[in-house]
């Protein structure tokens, strides 16, 4: 029932820009401002993914620290930034609710996203909190053509809306450097992710835009597994992220039926 | 300490205002876990460890004593803490209705009796040791103001601490907490709470009393050697000359209420008086702002909770900040502060509720009412399940604790 970090939404953004375009209209401004705002109310049209991210954010960060000495682990204000030396890629940035947080940890971040609105309302909002992340108006494959590599590449939540799955994973798994990390969130194509993704998270309890998934696009974990293997990933963890209604947070579970995450890793040599 | 700079801009995670006892212990519980703390504070730090700067005790239940221990601050106490192993609740003339025995609910305690100054100085001790903590004094702020992604405090000597969450522990008569436009529900009790120490012949045993008086309610606190804390409540027309009472006339009033069972008595050092009114915030949290320790809630004294509340909203403002630090989220918007309130405003009230029904059932001398409250006490006391109820509140044990409550780690 997450969704959407990725290209959508294309509705409620402000129209393109010519990426090349230098003057700063005041007004453009102020729109891109406002779009920002849309992502980061908590309460508002992503309130969903807001919900999800801590439980994104801790898999994330444990994923990345999973082959450290429990020893190595820095003490005071170091323990607060244990990312300081990685540097990222996130996949499908949108409003950057994921590159923030990264940041924050002491990642070297790079965002990017399909839709250039996206990537100005998450600069906007980054500059604003003083976070330093490199935003990109570009895709996956362009960065894997410009022959970038990243410590970590995320896609989180961004799958299901992607046209070429392979094409995807291809440029996904070229820009992770030997021994890095692949970290991927997506919904499984069951019955029960239908149900509460798309039947529940978007036309009942409307959390979700109307339109904003389309089952078909799910994909199955074995999928996932055969998906990563072909790129030579091999996977570490993969476990499920469900809503527990009476705490009113997600945690992780064993259960893969709904949402679920994985991270696999890329051999060292 | 370096002279202030005007203008410089000093940057933290948070700002505390105030860095009395609650102030100082929470930003000792957030620099301890690597948040970068200002905390900005009116008094010079030597002037603080002064005797004469606060002779007041603090009763430190057991919860909250895992809290300290959980920020390392214990070892440092330990050794000047009294344990409290009975309490004895009386009416009056009416020797013993209620009585709490440690050994009724475990092996720990109910609770120690610290005195602020010892408080203080193994506050101060610990924030020296801390590389995230800047204690800022003497200084003061003067206003907070949004800023992007987070506010500002300006402080009277031209400096600015630009930080994500701002932290009002100035104490019940808070000038931020007016000027965020927080109103307060406030009421005098006309009462005067009269501080002293008292040695006495024989020892204490680690008891600890508390009479309710006509006047209002009188407490004997054990502290370390053969002394005691008397929080002596009294009409607060009559306190001024028991304040400047002559030493024999005082010693003389001091003898009738606390009576001989300890042998002889000899007040010592300075007495201290204090009105004793009650303030609660509305609200606890403005943007980006938190209230905390009397702040937020000044109750009655009567029930030794004061401090107790406040290392309370300490160990859970901590534990909502650091819990979002460590996954990198912002550790001042209205997800922490909506957390905060919820969780703090109820323990508070029913404590409100509890020490000023009690004062207002007990200080007075109407016989009707003290044939109900007298029946009250000696049912509770014949109740196992509500006494250890009341036991475990006191001993800040129940509810929704944080985690260093439940001696926990941060």
């Amino acid at each position: 029932m997450m969704a959407q970090e990725g290209s959508k939404p294309k509705g409620p953004g402000p129209g393109a820009e010519p990426a090349t375009d230098p003057s700063v209209d005041p007004a453009e401004v102020e729109r891109f401002a406002a779009f920002a705002e849309r992502w980061w109310d908590r309460h508002g049209a992503f309130r969903a993914l807001h919900a999800l991210n801590p439980v994104r954010i801790a898999y994330v960060r444990d994923a990345l620290l999973a082959g450290r000495e429990p020893g190595a682990r820095a003490e005071g204000a170091a323990a607060l930034k244990p990312l300081t030396g990685l540097r990222l890629l996130d996949v499908g940035c949108g409003g950057g609710l994921m590159a923030e947080p990264l940041c924050r940890l002491g990642a070297d971040v790079v965002a990017i996203d399909a839709a250039e609105a996206n990537v100005r309302a998450a600069r906007h909002h980054a500059e604003e909190q003083g976070l330093a992340i490199d935003y990109r108006h570009a895709t996956a494959e362009a960065l894997a053509a410009d022959g970038e590599r990243f410590d970590a590449v995320l896609a989180l939540e961004i799958v299901e809306h992607v046209a070429d799955l392979d094409a995807f994973a291809e440029a996904c798994a070229s820009l992770i450097k030997p021994g890095g990390t692949f970290v991927v969130a997506t919904l499984n194509r069951t019955l029960a992710a239908y149900a509460l993704a798309i039947v529940a998270g978007e036309r009942i309890l409307g959390w979700l835009p109307a339109g904003s998934h389309d089952w078909s696009r799910f994909v199955r974990p074995a999928e996932m597994v055969r998906l990563l293997r072909r790129r030579g990933l091999t996977v570490a963890d993969m476990r499920g992220m469900v809503y527990n209604p009476l705490a009113g947070g997600w945690t992780t579970s064993p259960n893969l039926s709904v949402n679920y995450i994985v991270h696999a890793r890329k051999p060292d040599t | 300490m370096a002279a202030a700079e005007a203008g410089e801009r000093i940057d933290a995670d948070v700002v505390i205002a105030g860095g009395g006892l609650v102030g100082l212990t929470l930003g000792v519980a957030l620099a301890g876990a690597g948040i970068e703390t200002a905390v900005v504070d009116g008094t010079p730090p030597a002037a603080m460890k002064d005797a004469a700067f606060d002779g007041r005790v603090s009763s430190i239940a057991l919860g909250s004593r895992r809290v300290l221990d959980g920020i390392g601050l214990w070892p440092a106490l330990a050794d000047d803490a009294q344990p409290i192993l009975e309490i004895r609740v009386s009416d009056g003339e009416v020797p013993l209705f209620l009585h709490y025995d440690h050994k009724d609910v475990g092996d720990d305690p109910l609770g120690y009796i610290v005195e602020n100054r010892n408080i203080r100085a193994a506050l101060l001790e610990r924030a020296a040791t801390l590389a995230a903590l800047r204690h800022l004094a003497p200084a003061s702020v003067e206003a907070l103001e949004p800023a992007a992604g987070g506010i500002e405090a300006r402080l009277a000597d031209g400096r600015c601490v630009r930080a994500r969450l701002a932290v009002a522990a100035d104490g019940a008569t808070s000038g931020l907490r007016a000027a965020a436009g927080i109103e307060t529900v406030r009421w005098s009790y006309e009462q005067t709470g009269i501080v002293c120490t008292v040695l006495h012949e024989k020892p204490h045993r680690g008891i600890a009393h508390e009479r309710f008086l006509p006047a209002g309610p009188f407490a004997i606190l054990p502290m370390t050697g053969d002394r005691s804390s008397l929080v002596w409540t009294e009409r607060a027309a009559l306190a001024p000359a028991l304040m400047d009472a002559s030493p024999e006339v005082f010693a003389r009033e001091l003898g009738a209420r606390f009576g001989d069972f300890l042998g002889a008595l000899e007040p010592t050092g300075p007495r201290w008086s204090y009105p004793l009114r009650l303030t609660h915030a509305k609200r606890y949290v403005a943007p980006r702002l938190a209230l905390a320790g009397d702040a937020a809630h000044a109750i009655h004294p009567l029930a030794g909770q004061g401090f107790n509340l406040g290392i309370r909203d300490a160990a859970v403002l901590a534990e909502l900040v650091v819990d979002r630090a460590r996954l990198g989220l912002d550790i001042g918007g209205d997800d922490v502060l909506t957390h905060y309130q919820r969780r703090r405003r109820f323990d508070s009230v029913v404590l409100i509720g509890v020490t000023d029904g009690l004062n207002r059932l007990f200080s007075n001398d109407n016989q009707g009412l003290r044939l109900v409250r007298d029946v009250g006490l000696a049912a509770v006391n014949e109740m196992p399940p509500v006494k250890r109820f009341f036991m475990r509140h006191a001993m800040g044990l129940a509810g929704d604790l944080p985690r260093l409550a439940r001696g926990e780690p941060l």
